[in-house]
C-alpha cells in the first residue's frame, strides 16, 4: 500500500529517519554483529588479546552438559506457561463470553497483571510460596508436602512456572475474548437449531475458528517464556537450585556478567538470535496465511 | 446466549469469580504482610486478615528503604519509584515521537533507501537485549553511559512497534487532507503538526499505555546499567531484595515496595483501559 499523494524534499526525510536510524545502528546493528564476531573469538586468561577460534565456542557449548540443561529446562519451562496459560485464559474467556452481564466487569477484574513486572509477579508469588510465613507452603506442608523450593528443583520450576503463567493470563484472556466476540452469532444460532449442544457447537464451530488466534497465542507464548520471564527466575530462584531452573536468556546473562566467559556467552547469544529469527518468521508466515484465510 | 442454562449461568460466574479471587491472591498477601511487624508475621501461616502497621511500613519503605546487613545502601523507594517514573516516561515518549518521525517520512515521502530504513527498524524486532547483551553493555561502557539515566532510557527508545503502529494510522488518513494543506500552502512540517499529530491523538495515547508499562516493567537492562544505587528503578531492587540473605527481617517493609512497584502501572492499564486494550490488540496486527 503506498501513498497518492507526497510530499516533495531532498533532505527533510533523511533527517526525520535520523534519530530512529542512529539509535538502530548503535544499540542494535552494531552490537549484535558484535556478538557474532566474539562467538568466534576467544579471550586469553588476561583479558587482554582474543584471538579466532572458529566455531570452537560452539563446539563446547553444545558439549557442555550445563548447555543441555539448559535446554531441557526452557523447554519444559515454556511448554508448562504457554499450555497453563492457554488452557487457563481460554477456559475463563469462553466462561465469561457465554454470560450476558458482567462481561466487561469479569474483563477489567482479570486484565491488570498484564502490568505487573515479571521480576514483582516472581516476589509475590515467591513469598506465597516463601517456607515460613508462605501461605501456600503452610498449606503444602498441611497436606504432608516438603515444601522447601530453595532446595528442590522441581518445586522451584513449579513456583516459576506459577508466577510466570499468572502473569500472562490477561493477555492470552484477553485476545481470546475479543477472538470469540468475533464469530457470527448466528452461525452458532444454527448449530444450536440443528440440535447442537454447548460442547458440539464448542468443538465443531468455535474452536476451529478461534485457531488463528490460538496459533498467534501460542507463538506469543513461546517467546514470552523464552525472552521475557528473565525477571521471573532472577528474582525467584536465580536459576537455581543447582541450575534446575537456569532458562537460556538467564544462562547467556550469567555465563557472561557473572562468570565472564565472553566467547561462550557471545555463542550462546547467536544460538538465540537464530531462536527469535525462527519465531518472527514463523509468525509472519502465520500473519500472511490470516489475510488470505 | 442459545439456551437459558441459569445452573451453567451460576457456574461461569463461580468460575470467573475464584479466578479473579485467585488472581489477586498474592497481591492481598503483600499488603497484609506490609500491615503486620517482622514479629506479627513471623507465625506459620502469617495472618490473614490486615494488621496496624501498613502505614508505619509504607513509610518506612517510602523514605529509609529496607535496613538489611547483607545489601549494602538501602535505597528509600520514593528515589527508585522517582527512577522508574523518569525511566519509563521518557521510554515511552522517546519512542513515540521518534516513531512519529520516522513513520511520518516512510509514509508520505519518495526517497532512495526508504525500503532499506523501513527493514532496518523491522529487523530491530529481532534483536532483543538478551541477543546482544554484552556488546551493548560494552557500548553503553564506551559511550561513558554506565549509572546515568541516559544510559538506562537512550538504548531502548527505538521502537519497531511503535513504527509500524503509525504508518498503519497514517496509511488510513485521507489524502485529500494533504492536497488541502498543501494548497493552503503549508509544509510538510506545518503539515505533521497541525493535522497528523492531532489526529493520532488515540494512536499516541494506546502507545504511550503500553509503552510506560514496558519502560516501568524493565529488569534486565537496568541490572546491566545501575550498579550505583542512585540509579535503580524500583522493579531491580524488589528482585535484589528478594532474595537477600537477611530479607526474612524485613518482609513487612519489601512487601509494601513490591506494592508500590505495581501500583502505577496498573493504576494506567486500569484508568486507560480503552487504549490500553486497543494498543494492545493493534500492535499485534
Amino acid at each position: 500500500m503506498e501513498k497518492r499523494v507526497v510530499f516533495q524534499n531532498r533532505f527533510l526525510p533523511y533527517l526525520l529517519v535520523a534519530p530512529q536510524i542512529a539509535i538502530t545502528l548503535v544499540f542494535f546493528f552494531w552490537p549484535a554483529s558484535q556478538a557474532v564476531v566474539q562467538s568466534v573469538l576467544r579471550e586469553d586468561a588476561f583479558g587482554t588479546t582474543s584471538y579466532f577460534v572458529g566455531l570452537e565456542n560452539f563446539q563446547l557449548l553444545f558439549e557442555d552438559e550445563y548447555y543441555a540443561n539448559s535446554f531441557k529446562v526452557t523447554a519444559l519451562f515454556s511448554t508448562l506457561v504457554a499450555v497453563l496459560g492457554l488452557s487457563i485464559s481460554l477456559l475463563l474467556a469462553v466462561t465469561a463470553d457465554r454470560l450476558i452481564r458482567g462481561t466487561m466487569v469479569y474483563k477489567t477484574l482479570l486484565i491488570w497483571p498484564y502490568a505487573v513486572a515479571p521480576a514483582v509477579a516472581g516476589a509475590l508469588w515467591g513469598f506465597v510460596f516463601l517456607p515460613g510465613p508462605g501461605v501456600f507452603a503452610w498449606l503444602l506442608g498441611q497436606m504432608g508436602v516438603n515444601w522447601n523450593f530453595h532446595l528442590n528443583g522441581n518445586q522451584a520450576m513449579f513456583v516459576i512456572v506459577v508466577a510466570a503463567t499468572w502473569k500472562q493470563i490477561s493477555y492470552n484472556f484477553l485476545f481470546f475474548l475479543a477472538g470469540l466476540q468475533a464469530i457470527p452469532k448466528s452461525l452458532i444460532e444454527a448449530a444450536a437449531i440443528d440440535g447442537a449442544g454447548p460442547f458440539r457447537r464448542f468443538w465443531t464451530i468455535v474452536f476451529p475458528l478461534l485457531s488463528p488466534t490460538l496459533f498467534f497465542l501460542i507463538v506469543v507464548n513461546v517467546v514470552y517464556a523464552f525472552f521475557e520471564t528473565f525477571g521471573v527466575v532472577h528474582s525467584l530462584t536465580r536459576g537455581g537450585p543447582a541450575k534446575s531452573t537456569e532458562i537460556l536468556v538467564y544462562k547467556v546473562w550469567y555465563d557472561g556478567f557473572e562468570a565472564q566467559d565472553l566467547g561462550g556467552s557471545a555463542a550462546q547469544s547467536v544460538i538465540l538470535m537464530a531462536i527469535v529469527i525462527g519465531l518472527t518468521v514463523v509468525q509472519f508466515r502465520y500473519i500472511e496465511r490470516k489475510v488470505h484465510y | 446466549m442459545i439456551e437459558r442454562r441459569p445452573i451453567a449461568d451460576m457456574i461461569g460466574h463461580l468460575i470467573l469469580l475464584a479466578a479473579i479471587f485467585i488472581v489477586a491472591f498474592p497481591i492481598y498477601l503483600a499488603v497484609i504482610a506490609a500491615s503486620h511487624t517482622i514479629e506479627g508475621l513471623s507465625q506459620a501461616p502469617m495472618p490473614l486478615l490486615p494488621g496496624a502497621e501498613l502505614l508505619t511500613n509504607t513509610a518506612k519503605a517510602l523514605f529509609d528503604g529496607p535496613q538489611m546487613v547483607g545489601v549494602s545502601g538501602a535505597t528509600p523507594a520514593i528515589v527508585l519509584l522517582g527512577n522508574s517514573m523518569i525511566m519509563a516516561i521518557s521510554i515511552a515518549v522517546g519512542k513515540i515521537v521518534i516513531s512519529l518521525l520516522s513513520a511520518f517520512a516512510i509514509v508520505y515521502f519518495r526517497f532512495p533507501l526508504r525500503n532499506f530504513f523501513f527493514w532496518m527498524i523491522f529487523i530491530t524486532l529481532m534483536l532483543p537485549v538478551e541477543v546482544r547483551i554484552i556488546p551493548t553493555y560494552k557500548i553503553v561502557a564506551d559511550l561513558g553511559l554506565l549509572d546515568t539515566y541516559t544510559g538506562l532510557v537512550l538504548p531502548l527508545i527505538a521502537s519497531a512497534t511503535a513504527t509500524f503502529l503509525f504508518r498503519q494510522f497514517f496509511m488510513t488518513v485521507p489524502d485529500e487532507l494533504v492536497e488541502a494543506a498543501r494548497i493552503d500552502g503549508a509544509g510538510p512540517m506545518r503539515f505533521f503538526w497541525d493535522v497528523l499529530v492531532p489526529l493520532s491523538r488515540t494512536s499516541i495515547a494506546a502507545m504511550f499505555v503500553i509503552q510506560f508499562i514496558y519502560g516501568w516493567n524493565q529488569y534486565l537492562w537496568p541490572l546491566l546499567i545501575a550498579s550505583d544505587y542512585q540509579y535503580q528503578t524500583i522493579v531491580l531492587a524488589i528482585g535484589r531484595l528478594i532474595r537477600a540473605p537477611d530479607a526474612f527481617y524485613e518482609w513487612p517493609v519489601i512487601m509494601g515496595m513490591a506494592v508500590l512497584a505495581l501500583l502505577p502501572p496498573v493504576a494506567v492499564v486500569l484508568l486507560m483501559q480503552r487504549w490500553f486494550v486497543k494498543g494492545l490488540v493493534e500492535t499485534e496486527k
